[in-house]
């Protein structure tokens, strides 16, 4: 009997480190470095180092505390919601996330519906042929768009060949650009969750409605496009919230004019040093991102406990 | 779907892989251009990556970039894969939702975001920002992505042969270290190759937790490449396109091998 709660609490024990070591890291790592952004949204800029103000000091103690709470301030806020750079920048990539999450589901969908519709041996191998350029870095891939799109690049030598146009026409550093690079990299995070679900599809059910004389086109949109929402909609979410926070893509293939809102995070933070102000921006991106981030999260352990 | 495809299923998948290949196929194809001028074709040649051996600081930035990846990747895979057992093995605890949510979030999350947040806190505590300091970054940003892989796998099989074990006497942590682990394996190692390449591409993160005397190479490539296209950038890209082709390859023929071997575990329930 003594032997058995001793086991039975050693378990307990090494249960509880198992949770521990992870938990603690993710606690020191990820969830304080954002109490820290939000601490840090509230100070000052200062020329000093670290650059900003109030600076927390524990050896004040109480008094030190007091001093640093009344120091907090809103200001960073105010200044992003009066000056219209920010306000712009954070429409504007709400808008070019939209808009290219949409044109990755007009892209997407096909492909994944192609691919379910495959003989079974070929869907394993045209699913790596999907991923694997994922697996290759994320800059070469932006990079080789750069190749292209070059005024004296590929894309016009292809378009004048082909008499489409008589000269170059600009296209890198537009937002043509722009769309082409993250429709590239994202690709396949739309092909796959959608894929997932159609694979999963009951084809008996597309039999059914042809038995009862449903045209195969009026099948597809009653029976197969609600039947892939989960996936559609698990993989929109996948690429909508890291588009918004994108820096790399318009960065080398968009024009210096207009910013998106990781550019202008990146610009606050290492071109001009303010560090409160990126801060400030990072909290607002963050409670822009907060609700699809949760309905993903929703929908992921979902998917991962219903299959149990 | 048993039905053949249309030749409008075809004809998508066609025009999308050529759309995800093509470009990779012309950045390949130039980096054996003999032309300075990257648009121009002035017929094969290796020059550029003769130069590029001659290029001291890219290849220590590679060496680094290298170190990171192995070291944060190795602590990831041990940390994802602990996470990956918290989330299907222990249930409901106080906190879980916290933890789940500090998975997922590093996997959808703008990197900015978490950039940022790094810095700021090496900032706060103080540290010198350099190798250390982007290997903890990146074991923080891959950790999700091993638990999840992890955890899918785990979902997927059956108790019955740990609790065999477990009532023969054999104590928790071996019950993990022979039978649990060999069962998880493939995932684990999956996790860990995810990882790997995940640390090795990353720029925006890097940028952030670095400092001197850590360059990573997707940090010295932005900064070439910020300037315009260059043909030595296509070389170094060439053979990381290369490498990971090469990895990507190994690991799938591992796993037809293990394939073949009989698998004493029955499928899900």
């Amino acid at each position: 009997m003594n032997g058995k709660i001793s086991a039975g609490t050693k378990r307990a024990w090494a249960a509880r480190l198992v949770v521990l070591m992870p938990y603690a890291w993710l606690i020191a790592f990820f969830l304080a470095p954002f109490l820290i952004v939000v601490k840090i949204s509230l100070s000052q800029t200062a020329m000093a180092q670290p650059p900003y103000l109030p600076v927390f000091d524990l050896s004040a103690g109480w008094a030190g505390l007091q001093d640093f709470v009344a120091g907090l301030s809103l200001d960073n806020y105010a200044l992003l919601f009066s000056d219209s750079l920010y306000v712009t920048s954070y429409l504007r990539s709400l808008q070019i996330a939209a808009i290219s999450t949409l044109l990755l589901l007009l892209m997407g969908f096909p492909i994944a519906y192609g691919i379910a519709r495959a003989p079974r041996r070929l869907q394993a191998l045209l699913v790596v042929l999907v991923i694997l350029p994922f697996w290759t870095s994320f800059l070469i891939r932006v990079y080789a768009w750069m190749n292209i799109l070059q005024r004296d690049g590929l894309l016009n030598d292809a378009l004048m060949a082909l008499g489409i146009i008589r000269e170059p026409t600009t296209w890198l550093a537009t937002d043509t650009a722009i769309y082409i690079g993250i429709v590239y990299s994202y690709l396949p995070f739309m092909v796959l969750p959608i894929y997932a679900t159609l694979e999963k599809m009951d084809e008996s059910l597309l039999e059914a409605a042809a038995d009862l004389g449903c045209p195969r086109w009026k099948a597809f949109w009653l029976v197969t496009v609600p039947l892939s929402l989960p996936g559609t909609v698990a993989g929109a979410l996948l690429c909508f919230i890291p588009i918004v926070g994108e820096f790399v893509i318009p960065d080398l293939l968009g024009g210096s004019e207009s910013m998106m809102i990781g550019q202008t995070l990146w610009t606050e933070f290492f071109a001009n040093r303010d560090w409160p102000a990126a801060s400030a921006v990072a909290v607002v991106l963050l409670c822009l991102l907060i609700v699809p981030a949760v309905i993903y999260q929703h929908m992921q352990t979902r998917e991962l406990e219903g299959a149990r | 779907m048993r039905k053949g495809p249309s030749w409008l299923n075809i004809a998508s998948i066609g025009l999308g892989l050529a759309f995800l290949y093509i470009p990779i196929a012309i950045l390949v194809i130039y980096s054996f251009n003999a032309s300075r001028l990257v648009t121009l074709w002035g017929g094969w040649s290796t020059r550029w990556y003769a130069e590029l051996l001659n290029d001291d600081a890219m290849l220590d930035a590679a060496w680094i970039s290298l170190r990171v990846a192995l070291l944060s990747a190795s602590a990831a895979t041990v940390l994802g894969t602990l996470a990956g057992l918290t989330l299907v093995r222990m249930g409901r605890f106080r906190g879980r939702l916290l933890f789940s949510a500090m998975i997922y979030a590093p996997l959808i999350l703008p990197e900015v975001i978490i950039g940022l947040a790094l810095l700021l806190l090496f900032v706060a505590v103080d540290v010198d920002r350099g190798f250390w300091t982007v290997v903890i970054a990146h074991t923080t940003l891959t950790l999700g992505f091993v638990a999840v892989i992890v955890q899918a796998r785990l979902i997927g099989f059956d108790r019955s042969v740990e609790e065999a074990a477990m009532d023969l006497g054999c104590p928790p942590l071996r019950t993990f270290l022979t039978v649990t682990l060999p069962l998880i394996a493939p995932a684990v190692a999956a996790g860990w190759m995810l990882a790997f390449t995940l640390s090795l591409d990353d720029l925006v993160i890097a940028s952030f937790a670095t400092g001197p005397g850590a360059t990573t190479l997707p940090i010295r490539i932005y900064s070439e490449v910020r300037l315009g296209v260059k043909p030595e950038i296509n070389a170094v890209c060439t053979i990381m396109i290369a490498v990971v082709a090469l990895g990507v390859v190994a690991a799938s023929l591992l796993s037809k091998l293990r394939e073949v071997k009989p698998v004493p575990v029955p499928g899900p329930i």
